[in-house]
């Protein structure tokens, strides 16, 4: 499924590369700052969400991909590849482990697949977002950890099971991880690997 | 309410909006979100050479300038102060790069930028500061070599650390550094504070801001989470104390606030006064001191 | 009452006002053009150009000119400028080996293939101040020879020698070339962003860290294989074309060391090569840096690290002008925060120390 409708990579992407860009960020920064809570990407309805991509990971993309960041996308995700392609000028590799950014939907493959960064360069790691069905209802846990005073809860609807055990296993290999942000709609919440969980 | 705010009609021409462009502010973005992600650990970036000199806040300029929109207050203090000639100028340095309101008031601030001091007001979550960090390595004078003290953050080798405070404790009663005291980070990275006086310690340990360095020259970005826990190194039987004056602020006449000394005459004569303007002038107009 | 000292702002104006008077000098003396610097001072321009990292003579010469002639702050003014630009495309490697050479020596050899051409240099002259060129409008300047350059193919000596398997093959690392403006240093570094760093690094530095090799501190035995001064076409293929397109001409200095190496477990004794390479006319720079080129390939080569210019982290890290200066020269910022800690400190132990 390699091919690349015109039309959707011609679909706009930020009306004001600058602001928008710089708005999308420091929604993306408040979430990492405080894990969990729910941010409104504050962009103008502009930017089209190709495929299922929604308008925050579309922002969130838009903002922060480039040539030097290798994209991999989940089966789910494929129809983005050509409008992220030609906006931000990303390659699209086809290893999640190569991947410096990653989109999926509830087709999220093993976390452990990703790269997962060293202990001396914890840094070299993949981002990864998940566009998931709601950031309020579904499969609850509780975070703490640093940006959460005490604790967290974060619900999150259209993640394939054994997510989050999966999740709970990277703790352990920490400062070694995977970031994760959750996109629905016009929204974000993220995951750093810094954020300890529980099932509720 | 933005009344000691000021926003800059013109700005330069030529440039990009914050000075930098558009790729490089993705890649520093891109570097602050692992440092949050990481908390206190050095995150390697592509520094850029920019308009003013290495060394004089170049690493925090570039933070600032990735993070700051059109909405953003900046107030940048130096020493604690707004006036002193480094934080005049890179305060019209964003003035001129990005027309954004400045202030020189902290709780108008969303974004303070700061060299050597945190505020004596509280910051709030809805804050961000940024430090300009010179050396950002806390093992550098132990271990002059970035791949072994590389490998010594992977391993969590901090022993080395100890057993220097604690020589300085057999040797000379204290711990002798005064300030860019080192601290651990959530209980995993020893972190650099940045050379602020180990009297303002205490205000990065669970503050509700988010707290980012920048060093420039050091090519080096690392962050504090809001509510993050920042223990500086002590001893069971030698814990971590900050500073005290025996006189009071001789302008406003606090106790609790950092005190500058200013020499004045040859005479052995001498003042204390607040290293915080802003704190310091906040005082007098409450306490219906105000200046003329 | 004390009144805290104020007026930052008014200082700097102030100071800019009395730097824009000091720069122009006495009104009486006309003041000098980009095109006399970039002409009458060619040399510095090339220096500023290469530790700047800029090939522009207009820029480079006006920023000596505004720098007031201070080279390292002109270097760092065309730094700050580069760092704005977008990055259009990346050219082919240039060929020293064709182009027109201006100067052209070898002391390894007596003659090679395209001879030795001695070009404008300082070599010869005898270093007496001449007091003629202190009379403003001299009118005799030297008329041009017949043969100021070499119109002879000259093959680059270390190929020469390269025939005879005498001396190593270019080493060619898999790993792309690297980037220091745009990766930040990792150790250890691959050779590309050594020589990447190297062509940034301050002249001075560089001078320096290759004399301490002649003097034993990481001794390599170089002969100078060959130096040349040549004008070069600068090449890009751009994407739709698929061909490559001379987008100008640019003036280099190369200079290629060639070192003994007694050989190891795995390589046959052979000579080694250290390699400079400088915008314009820089023969002291190229020739420093290939000495310290070749000191860094130590540990590549299976040498003993044991001295400064050997050393990666130490060379790489304090090479760059722009990063000395400006930490060396931060210590004029007020401190005074951190110095009232220490003066609390230290007034606390010497009191208990009396006690």
């Amino acid at each position: 499924m390699a091919q690349i409708f015109a039309t959707e990579s011609l679909a706009p992407g930020f009306a004001d590369p600058v602001h928008d860009s710089q708005a999308s960020f420091r929604a993306a920064l408040a979430a990492f700052a405080r894990p969990g809570r729910i941010e409104r990407v504050p962009v103008s309805p502009g930017i089209a969400a190709p495929g299922s991509l929604g308008r925050a990971a579309t922002a969130f993309a838009l903002a922060l991909l480039d040539l030097d960041t290798p994209l991999w996308l989940s089966p789910s995700m494929s129809g983005a590849a050509g409008y992220l392609r030609f906006h931000c000028g990303c390659p699209v590799v086809a290893e999640p482990r190569k991947a410096s950014f990653a989109i999926a939907g509830g087709d999220v493959p093993a976390l452990d697949g990703f790269d997962l960064g060293t202990d001396e360069f914890p840094d070299r790691t993949t981002t990864l977002i998940i566009c998931v069905e709601s950031l309020r209802t579904g499969g609850a846990v509780t975070l703490s950890g640093p940006g959460i005073q005490e604790t967290a809860s974060l619900s999150i609807e259209g993640l394939p099971a054994g997510f989050w055990q999966q999740r709970v296993e990277l703790q352990a290999m920490f400062p070694r991880g995977v970031d994760i942000v959750f996109a629905c709609g016009d929204e974000l919440a993220a995951l750093p690997r810094s954020t300890r969980i529980k099932e509720a | 309410m933005m009344d000691g705010t000021s926003a800059t009609a013109a700005t330069t021409t030529g440039y990009n909006f914050a000075y930098l462009d558009e790729q490089t502010k993705r890649m520093i973005r891109r570097a602050i979100l692992k440092a949050v992600a990481v908390p206190g650990y050095q995150v390697p970036f592509a520094s850029r050479e920019m308009p003013l000199p290495y060394g004089w806040g170049t690493g925090g300029i570039q933070v600032t300038a990735s993070i700051i929109g059109q909405a953003d207050v900046l107030k940048v203090i130096d020493q604690g102060a707004d006036d002193t000639t480094n934080a005049v100028s890179i305060r019209k340095f964003f003035g001129r790069t990005t027309g954004v309101a400045t202030t020189e008031r902290t709780i108008e601030a969303t974004i303070v930028q700061t060299r050597h001091r945190v505020p004596e007001t509280k910051l709030r979550d809805d804050q961000i500061i940024v430090y300009q960090v010179p050396v950002p390595e806390p093992l550098r004078w132990l271990e002059p070599r970035e791949a072994e003290t590389r490998k010594m953050h992977a391993l969590s080798e901090y022993g080395p650390m100890h057993v220097k405070l604690y020589e300085d404790i057999a040797r000379y009663g204290r711990v002798t550094t005064a300030y860019d005291y080192p601290v651990m980070v959530d209980g995993r990275y020893l972190m650099r504070p940045s050379p602020i006086p180990k009297f303002d310690n205490p205000k990065l340990d669970m503050c509700p801001a988010l707290q980012l360095f920048g060093a420039g020259r050091e090519k080096r970005i690392y962050a504090v989470p809001p509510y993050t826990s920042v223990k500086s190194l002590d001893f069971e039987d030698h814990p971590f104390t900050i500073e005290s004056w025996d006189e009071a602020c001789a302008i406003c006449g606090s106790t609790e606030s950092f005190l500058d000394e200013v020499i004045t005459d040859d005479k052995g004569g001498r003042m204390f006064v607040c290293s915080d303007t802003d704190y310091c002038g906040e005082r007098r107009k409450e306490s219906g001191d105000e200046p003329a | 009452m004390y009144v805290a000292v104020k007026g930052g702002e008014r200082a700097i104006d102030a100071a800019h006002g009395m730097l824009d008077r000091a720069r122009r000098g006495d009104p009486k003396v006309p003041e000098i053009s980009l095109d006399q610097i970039s002409e009458q001072l060619a040399l510095s321009v090339d220096r500023v150009m290469t530790e700047g990292s800029v090939y522009d003579r207009e820029l480079a010469a006006l920023a000596i000119k505004q720098a007031r002639g201070d080279l390292v702050e002109a270097i760092f003014l065309l730094r700050a400028y580069r760092a704005t630009l977008p990055r259009l495309a990346v050219t082919k490697p240039i060929e020293t080996g064709g182009g027109t050479v201006r100067r052209r020596i070898s002391a390894t050899f007596k003659d090679v293939p395209g001879g030795q051409v001695l070009g404008p240099t300082f070599d010869y002259t005898h270093r007496l101040l001449d007091f003629t060129l202190a009379a403003e409008g001299r009118a005799q300047v030297h008329p041009p020879d017949e043969a100021t350059v070499s119109l002879d193919p000259t093959p680059r000596v270390a190929d020469v020698l390269n025939q005879e398997g005498l001396i190593e093959a270019i080493p060619q690392g898999d790993e792309p070339d690297g980037d220091v403006t745009r990766e930040p240093l990792r150790f250890p570094a691959s050779r590309s962003v050594r020589l990447q760093n190297l062509a940034r690094g301050d002249e001075g530095f560089l001078l320096a860290m290759g004399y301490s090799t002649q003097r034993g501190y990481g001794r390599n035995h170089p002969f100078a294989g060959e130096i040349r001064l040549c004008d070069v076409e600068v090449e890009i293929v751009p994407e739709e074309l698929g061909f490559p397109v001379v987008i100008g001409e640019m003036t280099v200095t190369e200079c290629e060391m060639v070192n003994q190496f007694k050989g190891s477990a795995t390589v046959p004794p052979q000579f080694t090569r250290g390699y400079g390479l400088a915008f314009g006319e820089s023969e002291r720079k190229a020739m420093a840096m290939a000495l310290v080129d070749r000191a860094l390939r130590a540990e590549e080569l299976d040498e003993t690290v044991s001295a400064p210019a050997q050393d990666q982290e130490f060379v790489l890290y304090h090479s760059d002008s722009v990063e000395a200066s400006g930490f060396v020269q931060h210590l004029k910022l007020p401190h005074y925060v951190d110095f009232q800690a220490e003066l609390n400190l230290v007034r606390r132990m010497r009191g208990e120390a009396a006690e």
